[in-house]
């Protein structure tokens, strides 16, 4: 559970480092994109690995996230898994460094979070920060969000090899 | 076990386990600091590269504002022959300006992102400076004399009216106060799609390389509108982009050789006679990494900052975000020793990402007689191995070490629970206040160490 939030954690600064670099004068820098690239598939690895794990009758994990209404991050975690759903293609080459048994953050004092889980729907009241723009449709109490659109790259449960691509992160080069 | 206070040779006073060897009394104190002292720092100031040239006697600047300045050493005075010559300015020039990338709608940073020094062939100096894009060649010329006497102007240089003129003379040369003179040679430009990080100049004295993130061009010294491209890793599909290049430099005298580093932690040494695309390495150094340290920043650590040849041309150094590592160039499958910088960070590395640290591109350097390699790190702490001893020491960089030749007293961490007295925890280190360019004088126990904004030079003790 800890890697979890802490996997989502770091998912979600990353994301927004992401974006904070694209108004960086001098424009985005292509080793900082790709550093932080590396850390958001672990990150995103890490999650999933451990969503997968809390469900053990195999269910593709719901695309919406139970909702963290307690830290500051919220927003941007909500919005992690969010970008980390959409559709990707595989990238060949890349390989699944990190186990779950390989993942020392549990053993990271420093980095463990005190902020609880909660299953609370967010409220329209929270908006989300402006620089982190939205691209799923908000939404209304009781709705449900459909399955990713006919298109996407993923093939299935346990297909957690597919990666965010540079390109999904960092503009056309 | 037994400790004692040694005096390593090159380090100074430092603290050692096992019995003290004598050693001639090498003390580092400080020299002078340049660059406003006061705690509003203006980005411009930033201090971006440092860099002596061949003799040490002048030690270059850049800034990220664009400018460079460069400081000379003064002669030794005969009424103090045991002081080395004080650094003061020599010249001051903006290098480079920011401009816009009109196609891609980007500004282009003026900082100086490297410096350096050409060997000096006459009485003027050449240096290439560069920012992301373009590179530029300065000459830096000495004027102390002045034609006067001109025939057709005035002193003023107003042309004078030439029915006035009856007689011919020729203008003599007269003395005036030494001015230097920044000019620009030449101009590199448009031959980078991406950040250039490393410029290296050849031993050849007729080429040199620049690297971006993804290729390396060779450049002639007198050739602007043209470079080979020598390195080009891009992906035909930048999906596939794995690992970019983060710094670049020819061997010091074998001209054919060149390294490169990447941000996979792995240093490629390529030869230019075997193709004129060195794409395909000649020798891939790469150390296994260790699993027990994997985490979700492995990879960043392990990313190399800087790649630096030993003077002898028979090693080399490797800068990640932890440890310092020396290769031998006959053997690429671990580095013959490694040093750590500050393992203390380790355990912080979630925050070192959340605060950009992470990211920070540390430098490092030789002496001399590459027996001493140098480092920065936070706090405006830097750090100095000493291979033969295998000792290291830390020292700082601060306002309350600047009085005149006051020695520097070796710094300590406390990773354990209970802190020592002089003693300082790792959580009270000030991450804004690192060491990342630092530079040590060719011949000479001088060394140039770059705070925020400000330049520390210390030296040994003359006695």
């Amino acid at each position: 559970m800890e890697v979890n939030v802490e996997a989502r954690r770091i998912l979600a600064v990353s994301i927004s480092k992401l974006y904070a670099s694209r108004s960086q004068r001098g424009g985005l820098r292509l080793h900082r994109s790709l550093l932080l690239s590396m850390v958001m598939r672990s990150a995103r690895d890490i999650y999933h690995s451990s969503r997968e794990s809390e469900q053990p009758n195999g269910e593709q994990p719901a695309t919406e996230e139970p909702m963290d209404t307690n830290c500051d991050p919220k927003e941007k975690a909500r919005l992690a898994p969010d970008l980390a759903d959409t559709s990707a293609d595989m990238a060949p080459g890349v390989s699944d460094k990190l186990d779950e048994s390989d993942c020392d953050i549990t053993e990271d004092k420093e980095n463990l979070s005190p902020a609880k889980q909660s299953r609370k729907r967010r409220g329209k009241a929270s908006a989300a920060p402006d620089f982190l723009p939205s691209k799923r449709a908000r939404l209304e109490p009781g709705e449900e969000r459909y399955a990713a659109p006919v298109g996407s790259c993923r093939a299935g449960v346990g297909d957690y090899r597919s990666a965010l691509t540079l390109n999904q992160v960092i503009p056309a080069f | 076990m037994k400790l004692s206070v040694v005096l390593c040779p090159n380090l100074g006073r430092v603290v050692c386990a096992g019995p003290g060897g004598g050693s001639s009394d090498v003390q580092w104190c400080f020299s002078q600091v340049k660059g406003a002292m006061d705690d509003d720092v203006a980005e411009a100031d930033i201090i971006s590269t440092v860099e002596f040239n061949q003799s040490g006697e002048l030690l270059a600047t850049g800034d990220k504002g664009g400018r460079v300045v460069i400081f000379q050493q003064e002669p030794e005075s005969k009424n103090q022959p045991l002081r080395r010559g004080e650094y003061n300015v020599y010249s001051t020039f903006q290098s480079h300006e920011p401009e816009f990338d009109y196609l891609k709608s980007l500004e282009i940073e003026e900082k100086i992102n490297k410096i350096r020094w050409l060997p000096q062939k006459n009485a003027a100096h050449f240096l290439l400076s560069t920012n992301d894009k373009t590179i530029k060649l300065w000459k830096i010329s000495e004027r102390d004399k002045r034609p006067e006497g001109y025939n057709l102007k005035e002193e003023d240089g107003r042309y004078k009216d030439p029915s006035t003129i009856t007689a011919l003379r020729v203008p003599v040369l007269t003395p005036m106060d030494l001015m230097v003179e920044a000019s620009p040679r030449r101009v590199f430009a448009n031959a980078h799609t991406y950040h250039i990080n490393s410029i290296s100049i050849n031993s050849d004295c007729e080429t040199y390389l620049s690297a971006d993130d993804l290729r390396i061009n060779l450049w002639h010294q007198e050739i602007t509108d043209r470079s080979f491209n020598i390195v080009d890793i891009k992906p035909a599909n930048m999906e596939d982009l794995t690992e970019v290049i983060t710094a670049a430099e020819f061997h010091p005298n074998q001209c054919n050789t060149f390294v490169y580093s990447s941000s996979k932690g792995t240093i490629r040494l390529c030869d230019m006679r075997a193709s004129a695309l060195c794409d395909k390495h000649t020798k891939l150094f790469e150390e296994p990494e260790d699993p027990n340290n994997r985490s979700f920043f492995s990879e960043i650590i392990s990313s190399i900052s800087d790649v630096k040849f030993s003077n002898n041309g028979r090693y080399m150094m490797t800068r990640d975000y932890l440890s310092v590592k020396i290769w031998d160039l006959c053997m690429e499958t671990r580095p013959v020793e490694t040093y750590q910088v500050h393992e203390y960070l380790r355990s912080k590395l979630c925050s070192l990402y959340e605060n950009d640290c992470i990211f920070d591109k540390f430098e490092c350097c030789w002496n001399g007689n590459d027996s001493v390699v140098m480092t920065g790190s936070y706090n405006n702490f830097f750090r100095m191995f000493d291979r033969g001893y295998q000792q290291d020491v830390t020292y700082e960089a601060s306002r309350e070490n600047s009085r005149p030749r006051s020695i520097l007293k070796p710094r300590k961490i406390s990773t354990g629970g209970k802190r020592k007295k002089d003693e300082i925890s790792v959580d009270s280190l000030d991450f804004s206040k690192k060491i990342i360019h630092t530079a040590w004088h060719p011949l000479d126990n001088i060394i140039a160490v770059a705070t925020t904004n400000n330049l520390y030079i210390f030296q040994d003790k003359l006695n």
